[in-house]
């Protein structure tokens, strides 16, 4: 299935956000997670199945003013 | 009263420095890691980005920042409307588990002056949904009113345009904004050196905060320094309470008792 991820599009096997995280060796932790631009909670990351067409954005801090 | 008890008190959280600074523009993160340091700052700014999907290799900000010692503030640098910046901040929140935000609406690129419109309209968004919210606005004494009134914790005009190194450029309104809000006035943007920051505390503002003017400085490290000694410097010259500017002299030696 294909979804989108900080505006490119991504082909992936069915997986929960956390998987996902996971599997990019992304620290659930250190990022924020929009789902279809609505927050994902962080409790929610295990418990939330991708879908097709679904939209992340994936975001941390950087050094900034 | 002692410098030690002189707190900055931004939304009942108390602060021993008055100096907030940036982690942008470093060579590298031990220097910035050092200069934060040599500041004394205990709220650094940080700014909100995509993660690098495609590259997983690069190290991550928060490995290099002791979250125990620093209370991080998450700006919204680079956002033009209320909506963009209403959105960082919830995923800044969401990151950081903090509720402070540093709110810029930007109104174009080259001066990068806010748009206080935008800013209006996203502060008091932000301050209804519980954020502690802190804004880059311009020296304006009636936005920095609609600020206070909308629920924002301080207000924080700018000195001069982001990164110029200009200084405070109209202290006087600086000093009407003192005299017109209640809540922390926070001088943002445009401190190029020691004097800057100075000048900000001497006017009675409560802090200064400022990246460029360290990162950008041949030695960042020593420069941070000096900005921790002059914000200190300037607090203590306003709460110490300046003599009155003369044209003429006043001599400092007895003028009686002289030889003959």
């Amino acid at each position: 299935m294909n979804i989108t991820v900080n505006g490119e599009a991504q082909a992936i096997e069915p997986v929960s956000v956390q998987g996902y995280l996971e599997g990019l060796g992304i620290d659930p932790r250190r990022v924020a997670v929009e789902l279809n631009r609505e927050i994902l909670p962080k409790a929610e990351y295990a418990g939330t199945l991708l879908k097709d067409g679904d939209s992340l954005e994936i975001v941390h801090f950087v050094g900034g003013g | 009263m002692p410098e030690t008890t002189d707190k900055l008190v931004i939304a009942g959280r108390e602060f021993n420095s008055r100096l907030m600074v940036g982690t942008g523009k470093y060579a590298d993160y031990p220097q910035m890691v050092a200069a934060l340091e040599a500041s004394g700052a205990e709220i650094i700014t940080v700014a909100v980005r995509r993660v690098n999907i495609s590259d997983r290799n690069k190290e991550s900000l928060l490995d290099h920042i002791d979250l125990k010692k620093y209370t991080l503030l998450p700006n919204t640098a680079g956002c033009y409307t209320a909506d963009d910046a209403i959105r960082t901040c919830r995923l800044a929140r969401e990151a950081g588990l903090s509720d402070f935000v540093k709110l810029e609406v930007l109104g174009d690129e080259q001066t990068l002056f806010p748009d206080n419109q935008e800013l209006l309209k996203a502060a008091e968004v932000l301050v209804k949904d519980g954020f502690t919210v802190l804004p880059y606005t311009s020296d304006d004494p009636i936005i920095c009113k609609r600020l206070e009134d909308l629920g924002c914790a301080a207000v924080m005009p700018l000195g001069a345009p982001i990164g110029s190194g200009l200084g405070i450029r109209n202290p006087y309104n600086i000093r009407i904004i003192l005299d017109t809000v209640k809540v922390p006035v926070i001088v943002d943007a445009g401190v190029g050196t020691a004097s800057d920051a100075a000048i900000a505390m001497e006017l009675g503002c409560h802090g200064v905060l400022m990246n460029t003017g360290i990162a950008g400085a041949q030695d960042p490290i020593a420069m941070a320094e000096a900005m921790n000694l002059a914000v200190r410097a300037g607090r203590l010259a306003y709460r110490a309470g300046r003599i009155p500017m003369k044209l003429h002299a006043s001599a400092s030696s007895p003028i009686t008792g002289l030889i003959k």
